[in-house]
């Protein structure tokens, strides 16, 4: 450590003269060294330093509690049926992830869900479609509302959605049926995006406007596109079982786990790898940090944010595979509550609303804590009512939480 | 008989003029830095300096005028070009990212990968590589104790973050680093350690151009002194030659500037 005296050779030109006083003072100001005091600091730090600690800790002890206070809590059946419960929930709460990382919001999650499955579930059951072309088309009709939500958070490309909007207006001119028709609009506009040439607008409109009015969009397009239809367990059983994978069971150690529930693993693990090991995730964190500090930093944030957006329109299309073997049947009225309950799952996860701060497992955790939750106290023999009232104080203490970890200095 | 050693500058700007409309923010300004040097920018508000700063990393573009590096013509549409030029800039706000580790920063948007299919399909980062790096050139500043190269940016000290964001630059730069205000937010002690920190960088021989409101620090690390006045350069001066309240005084217009630019020694313009 260099000492703070530090005077030049020169004569003239050295400290000030009111600067000769510091050869006295203390010489850390430059060590990186941390020096904590309490216990209660020391733990903070942790806290800090670990954002999936207070979830997991969480988790742990109200697994511990309901154990002990409900029977048959820690039944293989009732176990599995958590994380069969949580599993459309996780998928969401880690596109919700992804977006909150970004110091952003996406209200629409549950709306891409819908339509995405919606898309699926026509195309393969009533417009003899192949099923894994059905699949692949709702794909892209989620990667697809995903990008519109971050074209206008960022810079709005107005060719895919003139595209779109033409292709409706000509193909319905033309008397097609509507399930060919919005699927082929928002597919030719993500085609027409992928080149990316047209003029643009520098809208970056806040996230919570854009996705809140984009939620009402998908939703009305999704019933135009459904007529208010549930295409129905057996039919999908009958022609296009392929659909309905997610929701194959396999047993593991006595406990039965759906296909859905791995995918939804699965897609944590590549998350968490995207997030920490490539160049990618540390740019979402720098965007959600301090969007200005990565711009300078050489970041091209606008691309960064578009790519998150459009990721988790894809990964909101995942879960609505997923959904349709959870649920069995596709129905567009379902999973209303779906967009609270993913951030519920993303808060108490310990990952920040004002960006930056977080972990992808946290998510993972704090869908599990709300099942467990619901599940424990359902065993226990309480009151929905009195359910929903204890995820509503877990999600208060989470955010006070995060108020007090973010607090954390040297 | 060999020619004698000529020093030229590593980077002129030449008629550099830039308007908002009506309002001309840079007129006709020239400007050099030569290799080696400490040269600061000193001007009162609004004399159009950070403007000049601007057009030189890239931030702003020029209407009229020429910038050349190293005796090249050049074009910087955006602070990346200026950048991949190996122009660094230390921001007056730093742009760092308080959540991420000094690693991570000192390597935020220019990421090593792992060799091999890990880092070809994979995309995975040598955090290893980087964290060595990012520790070496702490180090080498005199900034570092071992461990705590992961440490979150948020939890440092204004000085310490200040280091961070000096040892980046200097750590990338290849031309020259560009450092605005960089005690502007500092107190006593650690502003003293950021001058330090620009004798060290100057030191490893890469010159620096430091933008100072602050006159003592100026005259401590200066070796000439570029003094801009209504839009434009209205002098070049050594410090050994002028006093603060003289420097103060051509600055707002109280003294007539001397006739001619200050250089370093040996040196010529182009």
């Amino acid at each position: 450590m260099a000492s703070e005296s530090g005077g030049p050779s020169g004569v003239a030109r050295g400290p000030q003269d009111f600067e000769r006083s510091l050869d006295k003072s203390a010489t850390e100001v430059a060590s990186f060294e941390a020096h904590d005091t309490s216990p209660l600091a020391r733990f903070h730090h942790f806290l800090h330093a670990n954002p999936t600690a207070a979830p997991v800790v969480v988790l742990v002890v109200s697994c511990i509690v309901f154990g002990i206070v409900a029977n048959n809590f820690f039944s293989a059946f009732n176990l599995s049926l958590i994380i069969q419960q949580v599993t459309i929930i996780g998928i969401l709460g880690a596109a919700q992830t992804l977006v909150i990382l970004t110091a952003g919001i996406d209200l629409s999650v549950a709306a891409i869900m819908v339509l995405s499955y919606m898309v699926m579930a026509r195309l393969a059951v009533q417009g003899d479609v192949p099923a894994v072309l059905a699949v692949l088309i709702g794909l892209g009709v989620g990667l697809a509302c995903g990008l519109f939500n971050g074209s206008l958070v960022t810079r709005a490309r107005l060719v895919p959605i003139a595209v779109t909007v033409l292709v409706w207006v000509l193909l319905f001119s033309f008397d097609l049926p509507l399930i060919y028709l919005v699927p082929a609009g928002m597919i030719a506009g993500l085609a027409v995006g992928w080149f990316g040439f047209g003029p643009a607008a520098e809208l970056r409109l806040p996230p919570f406007i854009v996705t809140l009015g984009a939620w009402s969009i998908f939703f009305a397009l999704n019933l135009w596109y459904s007529e208010s239809e549930t295409i129905r367990s057996q039919d999908i059983d009958a022609t296009a079982p392929l659909l309905k994978i997610f929701g194959l069971r396999v047993e593991v150690l006595g406990a039965q786990f759906t296909l859905g529930s791995f995918l939804m693993v699965a897609i944590f693990i590549v998350l968490w790898y995207a997030l920490n090991w490539t160049a990618w995730g540390r740019s979402v964190y720098a965007v959600g940090d301090d969007r200005e500090a990565a711009e300078l930093s050489g970041i091209r944030t606008d691309r960064v944010l578009l790519s998150v957006y459009g990721t988790a329109g894809l990964l909101c299309a995942l879960g609505g595979w997923a959904a349709i073997g959870r649920v069995g049947s596709a129905s567009p009225q379902s999973f209303y509550e779906g967009n609270l309950d993913a951030i519920t799952a993303v808060v108490i996860g310990g990952t920040s609303l004002f960006g930056g701060r977080g972990a992808i497992f946290g998510t993972l955790f704090g869908a599990l804590i709300v099942g467990v939750f619901r599940s424990g106290l359902k065993l226990g023999g309480v009151d929905v009512l009195w359910q929903t009232f204890a995820v509503g104080l877990l999600i208060i203490v989470a955010v006070a939480m995060d108020q007090w970890i973010r607090r954390v200095t040297a | 008989m060999s020619p004698e050693p000529v020093v030229k500058p590593v980077m002129t700007g030449r008629g550099l003029t830039k308007r908002y409309g009506r309002v001309t923010a840079m007129d006709r300004a020239d400007f050099e830095l030569f290799p080696g040097e400490v040269l600061a920018i000193i001007g009162d508000n609004g004399a159009g300096k950070s403007t000049l700063v601007k057009a030189l990393c890239g931030a702003v573009q020029i209407d009229d005028g020429e910038i050349r590096l190293d005796d090249r013509p050049v074009t910087f549409s955006s602070p990346m070009d200026a950048r991949d030029a190996g122009i660094e800039t230390v921001y007056q706000n730093l742009a760092l990212s308080p959540a991420l580790s000094i690693a991570d920063n000192m390597f935020l948007g220019r990421e090593l990968y792992k060799e091999g299919i890990a880092g070809s399909v994979f995309r995975m980062l040598d955090k290893k590589k980087m964290r060595d790096f990012a520790r070496q050139k702490l180090t080498e500043l005199g900034l570092m104790t071992v461990q705590s190269i992961t440490q979150a940016v948020e939890t440092l000290s204004g000085g310490q973050r200040q280091g961070v964001a000096v040892a980046r630059a200097a750590a990338f730069a290849t031309k020259f680093v560009i450092m605005d205000e960089p005690t502007a937010a500092l107190g006593v002690k650690e502003s003293r350690r950021v001058l330090e920190l620009i004798r060290d960088v100057k030191a490893r021989g890469m010159p620096i151009v430091l933008i100072s409101h602050n006159m003592p620090h100026v005259f401590e690390v200066a070796d000439r002194i570029h003094i801009h006045r209504l839009s434009r350069r209205h002098a070049v001066i050594r410090p050994q030659d002028f006093s603060m309240s003289d420097a103060v005084a051509i600055m707002t217009g109280a003294m007539e500037p001397p006739q001619e630019i200050a250089l370093p020694e040996g040196a010529v313009m182009h």
